[in-house]
């Protein structure tokens, strides 16, 4: 498939043989891009998927926060979005007594949260009450632009598979742009410059193979 | 927003084993780029990047009366803007404490290393001298501004032509210099020191200790900053680092 | 000083001639978005910032994000050095480049939000505001910002009697009239529109028509900068 890359203003087609999906907006009978990013038609919907940007949060997301401030009952935790979210006392896996946040988790810890609610005025909460959040203890995480996460994973967790397979790492990928990763030193290094090399070549085809030599050559030199 | 938990983490224990998240030794400067005269109404300039980070110097002259003190003496100054295009933690408005140690720690490595031959700058003694304004601008913050913007306002200067023709007083020549100082600056965190910090070290570090060297190895300026503290032993060994480092980051200046 | 001669400018340009402009998207690693631009002597950077929650509290709109322009002169960047920090100047083309820049953005997606676009003029000879604008319209969209269009800039103004697009330095200070101009160019919208010197209604009737015309120009060499930063791996 072509992967065509279009600007905001870009003229994707008319509102009769498409429907406005994600990234676009419509003027009359047009439908346009408004986003830099690539085309996408699925099930009928016009979409563009932005090729940079904030993380856009969406109920049901594990993310990655990292704690901005604990108040009496809750704290505020910033997930990359325009918004710090909010995290209740009642939300997270252990008893926490009134002001007493600050012992489970201080400003600069790191969690990993589901997005449990946004409202119109984008408010945002979260939860850890599902089984894969917890407070990170160990390892790194790796910021990475929030538009290059499909990359990361890649179809079906094919490029997750490929680095945990190559590096023996154990990983985790937050939808807003931070990747949790625990292994031998140099392991993680090296699956570092992985990430950050899917990252800068997000757009192109044949990532998979380009990723799978480049862990590989590394191997071969050791 | 400082350092998370996490990252901090990850340096203290990489730095136990003699490592640095980008890979480097502790020594281990990261490249270095100097473009010169990339300013057309400037008398001179440079851009400097080391690593991600990226700085742009100008040097503009005007004629002024000098100090009291030193009648027959031009005058200096050194500004650094942190502009809020450069890092999402820069400010807009007036310079902060953070800006202000920075253009003085530079304009002290300048000053006292006698790098502007000020002497030369003087038209008419006790009335018309020449002023030097050296203004530092960081377009990209990715750790050790105290060297980029010292090596910046150097290169700048290296570069810069008295402006003689403007104020219709013949033609332009060269700046006088003598031989630039070279400023090395090392942080420690969790006991290790490392040169030229990156963005996570600096954010990282708990004392800063910046030395200003020049073409023979003597000391010139130096800064330590920050709250963290070093031993005697440490200080020592970070002077004779900056001499050593100092020697080719002088090659790609002088070069 | 004779600022046309037998139909030339004196930097060799027809009247109806824009200065050599080269558009880079996506340079600077910290900003979300940025765009650098050299046209003629003018030498701009622009970034952006965002969106992220407006502080303090009270700058917030709980309808839409608000744009916060800064359009700032380095000290070097003209010939008597500029005092470093915001003049009347700068702040007057701050509040009007953000003004054009909010009329293409799609603001009501992030509420309580704040958009922070930074253009700093580096080196100076005439009409960086408008340089400024097609700069921050680059940064805005390499920053991933919804927006409808991608907004450009460029000035028209009359010299020894000529009207002519794109003034330089000394057309600007010794000419009759400069006309900067800012349009959404899908519809060709006037975003941003200011004049001083004078000019018969005629004369900026041509004056104006020139300007879109530049403007249609400089827009292909955004949108041509916006679509290399990403053709540069697509083609290894």
């Amino acid at each position: 498939m072509e992967r065509k890359i279009v600007i905001p203003g870009t003229l994707l087609g008319k509102a009769d043989t498409g429907k406005q999906g994600r990234g676009t907006f419509r003027e009359g009978d047009n439908i346009y891009s408004s986003r830099l990013g690539i085309v996408e038609e699925r099930s009928g919907y016009i979409n563009v998927i932005p090729l940079s940007g904030v993380y856009d949060p969406a109920v049901g997301d594990a993310v990655i926060g990292v704690i901005e401030e604990a108040s009496k009952m809750s704290w505020m935790v910033d997930i990359k979005a325009p918004y710090p979210a909010m995290l209740r006392v009642e939300e997270v896996p252990w008893r926490v007594e009134f002001g007493e946040t600050a012992r489970f988790l201080n400003t600069g810890e790191v969690i990993v949260a589901n997005v449990s609610s946004i409202n119109e005025a984008k408010n945002i909460e979260i939860s850890m009450r599902d089984k894969h959040c917890r407070k990170v203890e160990d390892g790194i995480i790796v910021e990475i632009q929030p538009s290059k996460v499909p990359r990361v994973i890649g179809k079906n967790g094919s490029m997750v598979s490929l680095l945990r397979q190559r590096t023996g790492c154990w990983i985790f990928v937050g939808q807003n742009g931070r990747v949790w990763i625990r292994g031998e030193d140099d392991k993680m290094a090296l699956l570092v410059e992985a990430i950050k090399k899917i990252e800068k070549e997000a757009h192109t085809t044949g990532l998979t193979d380009k990723i799978s030599k480049f862990l590989g050559n590394e191997n071969e030199s050791d | 927003m400082g350092i998370s938990s996490v990252k901090k983490d990850y340096l203290y224990r990489l730095a136990k084993e003699g490592k640095r998240p980008d890979g480097r030794a502790f020594n281990e400067y990261r490249p270095i780029k100097i473009e010169r005269g990339v300013i057309n109404m400037a008398e001179g300039s440079a851009r400097v990047s080391i690593g991600h980070t990226t700085v742009l110097a100008g040097i503009k002259m005007d004629i002024g009366e000098p100090y009291p003190d030193t009648p027959e003496e031009g005058a200096m100054s050194t500004a650094v803007e942190l502009i809020p295009l450069a890092s999402p933690d820069f400010e807009s408005g007036p310079p902060r404490a953070d800006a202000i140690e920075l253009s003085r720690v530079v304009d002290r490595g300048i000053r006292e290393s006698k790098f502007i031959q000020l002497e030369k700058l003087c038209i008419e003694p006790g009335e018309k001298v020449w002023i030097v304004f050296i203004d530092i601008h960081v377009l990209d913050y990715d750790g050790n501004l105290f060297d980029a913007c010292s090596l910046a306002a150097s290169a700048a200067l290296m570069n810069a032509k008295i402006p003689n023709e403007r104020f219709e007083m013949g033609e332009d020549v060269p700046m006088p210099l003598s031989d630039p100082p070279v400023s090395c600056t090392f942080v420690k965190y969790n006991g290790a020191i490392v040169v030229d910090p990156s963005l996570d070290e600096d954010e990282a570090a708990e004392a800063r200790h910046t030395i200003a060297v020049d073409k023979k190895g003597d000391i010139r300026a130096m800064q330590k900053g920050l709250s963290g503290s070093f031993t005697v032993e440490e200080i020592k060994n970070n002077i004779n680092n900056a001499r050593i480092i100092s020697k080719d980051i002088r090659k790609i200046l002088e070069g | 000083m004779e600022l046309i001669k037998d139909g030339k400018r004196i930097d060799g340009r027809a009247p109806d001639e824009l200065r050599p402009i080269k558009i880079e998207a996506g340079p600077l690693y910290r900003a979300d978005g940025s765009c650098y631009l050299e046209w003629g002597g003018n030498k701009i950077m622009a970034a952006v910032y965002g969106p992220k929650e407006a502080i303090p509290r009270h700058i917030q709109d709980s309808t839409k994000a608000v744009i916060n322009a800064r359009y700032n002169m380095a000290s070097f960047s003209v010939e008597d050095r500029k005092r470093p920090g915001p003049d009347r100047r700068s702040q007057e083309i701050s509040k009007i480049t953000a003004e054009a820049l909010e009329n293409v953005i799609l603001t009501e997606m992030f509420p309580r939000a704040v958009i922070d676009v930074n253009i700093e003029v580096l080196d100076a000879d005439a009409g960086t505001r408008c340089a400024g604008i097609t700069a921050a319209a680059v940064a805005l969209a390499d920053a991933g910002i919804p927006m409808r269009d991608i907004p450009v800039a460029c000035a028209a103004g009359k010299v020894d009697g000529v009207v002519v697009l794109d003034l330089l330095g000394d057309e600007d200070k010794k000419g009759d009239a400069d006309l900067p101009v800012a349009i959404a160019p899908r519809s060709e919208e006037i975003l941003l529109l200011q004049m001083d010197g004078h000019m018969t209604v005629e004369e900026f009737d041509e004056a104006l028509e020139l300007a879109l015309k530049g403007c249609r120009e400089i827009s292909k060499l955004q949108k041509e900068a916006l679509l290399k930063k990403y053709k540069t791996f697509e083609e290894e």
